[in-house]
């Protein structure tokens, strides 16, 4: 016991699992506050809402007297996993920032930035190979072209690549904005991250307004871009279909951990991980060390960006998931919660991979708690919220924790 | 100088700095709150966040008055004043639930010594989570909206109110003039408010005791403490204030420019205060010059495409051809190119998102 709870490893997951327990409590007494004094849900709903909060992954519904089911759920198992990709990837990015020394919140913005990349990439390039399931009567005929303007003949395995790649571009450009404004002109990374953000909101809608990609052959849907699945570009499914039935998973999760396994052998174990990090902890020592501090800050930002960016591209790559292009109010949610994943993480990128698991879970939660009972999704944000309000003084709550295995560890000596 | 005497006459001019002013207060009051708790030495981040929280306080507070039918014979009864007397108490509300919520920073970061940033963060996702759930909750939609009329009905002053502009046709009384056009007609009065409020704090900070002593925590705490300043009650009063008047500015925007709806969402106005307070280098008065620039380029972004600047029936910025976006865009760009320029020369307070350490030398 006293080795378990004086390694910093272990420390940092008992904070992490403290947190989330603190995080859930505080969920649970805003659902009985909210339950008790609102007419229409009473004192009988709290339990139910308590009970799809921790554990919504294994509710399989109500039965015929309205009590909740529980089960196991392949379906739902794989939507947890689709929906983890995107956060362990913007996860990663603000992690890898933070190890940098660098608070990024920019994530939103080169999550848009890497998605509008991606889309356009993946329906201008003509892949020949249309899927015509879904699309209606005339365009049956010359399906090929009916987006108008599509170039090339190549094979969809090329675009979806370069689509990937072109994600990962545009999301490391745009996080070097903020890189290069904190370098050279001293900017606050935060504040230049935020600008960003909405300058990219703003950007996106503006070119997706004037571009041909806007899912015109579908009637019932207004203001999306078209599926890449239009033009035959989806991510493999790897087999996972096979494992989680039903389900939109696919191969998309395995390369957000192999990336989170790359990060990690980046950070800890190259020079060139070393020299970021050492500029992160100490940026005037680094320069003294001979490390190019103004570089470093400009690199660590483009990589935390290009993550971001590969999380937009993963996910709307899927072929199933469609982009709303009119964005300019609304930033990216999955691009905020990065946040919470890398801060539960300890900024451990494989710790992120649990994480983001864990946050797209609390998601399908949310989700379950609208569909089956009277409160809704946004519960799970407030104990996202309260975990990251937590996270701000983990030191305080590691150092309770060191404290404690020293007295544990005091009283078996005596014994 | 023709087209400059249309511009006054048909109303252009009046209606520019109406709307700009409409954005520069709300930008100006929370840029302040920024400055009072900088300046105590603890980085503000959450600002955005106790907008959204206070914008709802002042929402429901607005929305449950109504149902209750407290000021419904004073609105009946165009007696403004009292109107005026039921927004000045919103703002109250707002403001005093809105220190309550800056607590959280304040407790996070002066007693825990937490990270600052990630305080902040943390306020800014828990406002707009907290306000949604509720939100739906209450009326099972995403907007809380007011319970019957609108924000113009019940908080706007109108020239009729005295007497100008009433009637029809010959019987028509004269109207009120540039200064009434600019200064009474379809003003909001808590903009006045405001300004009161922004020159009253501003002097308390730079003239009195208490303004030199919570200076000083942000320069020099250790310095402070020596003389005998509480550090701590420092803090948690420049925070406390500066919570307060965010959440005041996060009703006041919400009234004036969100037709008094709460949504859970500012539209990043809050961030945009914090880099007015940047630019304006943490000084009361460059603040109110930079929000007022700020503001003239919101109004200009929101108000492009009916801009008719000097009355010939043709929109000038509207005919140029420019996308819209470019002016939805421009603010956020404007403000990362003014930080690029200001950022190397300004001076921050010294001791800012340093915890105190007693200790530490």
């Amino acid at each position: 016991m006293k080795k378990f709870l004086q390694s910093d490893g272990m420390r940092t997951v008992l904070a992490s699992l403290l947190s989330i327990l603190i995080g859930m409590l505080a969920g649970g007494v805003v659902i009985f506050a909210v339950g008790v004094s609102t007419p229409s849900l009473g004192i009988n709903t709290v339990w139910d809402g308590i009970r799809l909060v921790v554990g919504g992954l294994f509710v399989t519904g109500r039965d015929a007297t309205g009590a909740l089911t529980f089960g196991f759920n392949p379906q739902m198992m794989g939507n947890m996993l689709f929906r983890a990709t995107p956060l362990i990837l913007t996860g990663l990015s603000v992690a890898l920032a933070y190890k940098t020394g660098l608070f990024n919140i920019g994530a939103p913005g080169q999550y848009l930035a890497g998605t509008a990349a991606t889309l356009f990439i993946a329906l201008s390039l003509g892949t020949g190979c249309v899927k015509t399931e879904g699309l209606v009567e005339p365009f049956l005929g010359n399906a090929n072209n009916f987006i108008a303007g599509q170039v090339g003949m190549f094979p969809p395995w090329l675009v979806w690549t370069l689509a990937l790649i072109g994600g990962m571009i545009a999301g490391a450009l745009w996080g070097a904005i903020p890189g290069l404004f904190k370098a050279l002109l001293n900017v606050n990374e935060v504040l230049a991250c935020i600008m960003t953000n909405w300058i990219a909101a703003n950007l996106v809608t503006w070119v997706f307004d004037i571009s041909n990609l806007k899912n015109l052959v579908e009637n019932t849907k207004i203001g999306y871009v078209y599926k890449t699945s239009f033009n035959g570009v989806a991510t493999s499914k790897m087999g996972l279909d096979q494992v989680f039935p039903g389900s939109q998973v696919n191969g998309g999760i395995l390369i957000a951990i192999l990336l989170a396994v790359v990060v990690y052998i980046i950070m800890n174990k190259t020079t060139f991980g070393f020299e970021l990090k050492a500029c992160g902890s100490n940026r005037f020592a680094a320069r003294y060390a001979g490390i190019k501090d103004k570089r470093s800050i400009v690199v660590s930002m483009a990589l935390a960006g290009a993550l971001a960016g590969a999380a937009g591209s993963l996910y709307f790559l899927s072929g199933n998931t469609e982009f709303f292009w009119s964005t300019y109010q609304s930033l990216p949610a999955v691009g905020f919660n990065g946040i919470p994943v890398a801060l539960l993480a300890g900024s451990n990128p494989i710790g992120v991979v649990f994480a983001g698991m864990f946050m797209s879970m609390l998601d399908i939660c949310g989700l379950q708690l609208t569909n089956l009972t009277g409160y809704n999704e946004f519960i799970t944000d407030v104990i996202i919220a309260v975990i990251v309000y937590l996270a701000a003084f983990s030191l305080v709550i590691k150092m309770v924790l060191a404290r404690l295995g020293k007295k544990r560890s005091g009283k078996e000596t005596v014994k | 100088m023709d087209w400059l005497m249309q511009a006054i006459n048909e109303g252009t001019i009046p209606f520019l700095i109406r709307q700009t002013l409409l954005y520069a207060v709300p930008l100006m009051i929370v840029a302040l709150a920024g400055v009072f708790s900088e300046r105590s030495g603890i980085i503000n981040l959450a600002l955005e966040g106790i907008m959204i929280f206070g914008a709802f306080i002042g929402v429901l507070f607005v929305r449950l008055v109504q149902q209750w039918g407290w000021f419904e014979a004073a609105n009946q009864a165009k007696d403004w004043m009292t109107m005026q007397g039921f927004a000045v108490l919103t703002m109250a509300v707002s403001a005093l639930l809105g220190a309550v919520f800056a607590m959280l920073l304040a407790f996070a970061a002066i007693n825990l010594r937490a990270d600052q940033t990630i305080g902040g963060t943390a306020l800014n996702l828990l406002a707009p989570a907290l306000v949604l759930f509720l939100v739906r909750i209450l009326v099972n939609q995403n907007v809380l909206q007011m319970d019957h009329g609108d924000s113009a009905g019940w908080f706007m002053l109108k020239e009729s109110f005295f007497g100008f502009g009433v009637g029809r046709g010959a019987n028509k009384t004269p109207s009120m003039g540039f200064f009434g056009q600019v200064f009474v007609n379809k003003v909001y009065p808590v903009t006045y408010v405001c300004i009161i409020l922004f020159i009253i704090l501003a002097i308390l900070l730079y003239k009195t005791k208490f303004g030199l002593r919570l200076r000083a925590c942000g320069e020099n705490p250790q310095a402070a403490d020596s003389l005998g300043i509480n550090v701590f009650k420092m803090r948690y009063a420049g925070v406390g204030i500066s919570g307060a008047l965010a959440g005041m500015g996060g009703f006041v925007y919400a009234m004036t420019t969100a037709n008094c709806t709460s949504s859970g969402e500012v539209a990043g106005f809050g961030f945009l205060a914090l880099a007015v307070m940047i630019f304006g280098n943490w000084k009361p008065g460059n603040i109110a010059v930079s929000a007022l620039l700020f503001g003239l380029f919101k109004c200009i972004a929101a108000s492009y495409g009916s801009l008719d600047i000097n009355g010939d029936g043709i929109y000038a910025l509207k005919e140029l051809g420019v996308s819209a976006h470019l002016y939805r865009l421009m603010p956020y760009l404007i403000t990362l190119l003014v930080l690029a320029f200001t950022s190397k020369s300004s001076r921050a307070p010294k001791a800012e998102g340093i915890p105190y350490d007693k200790g530490a030398r």
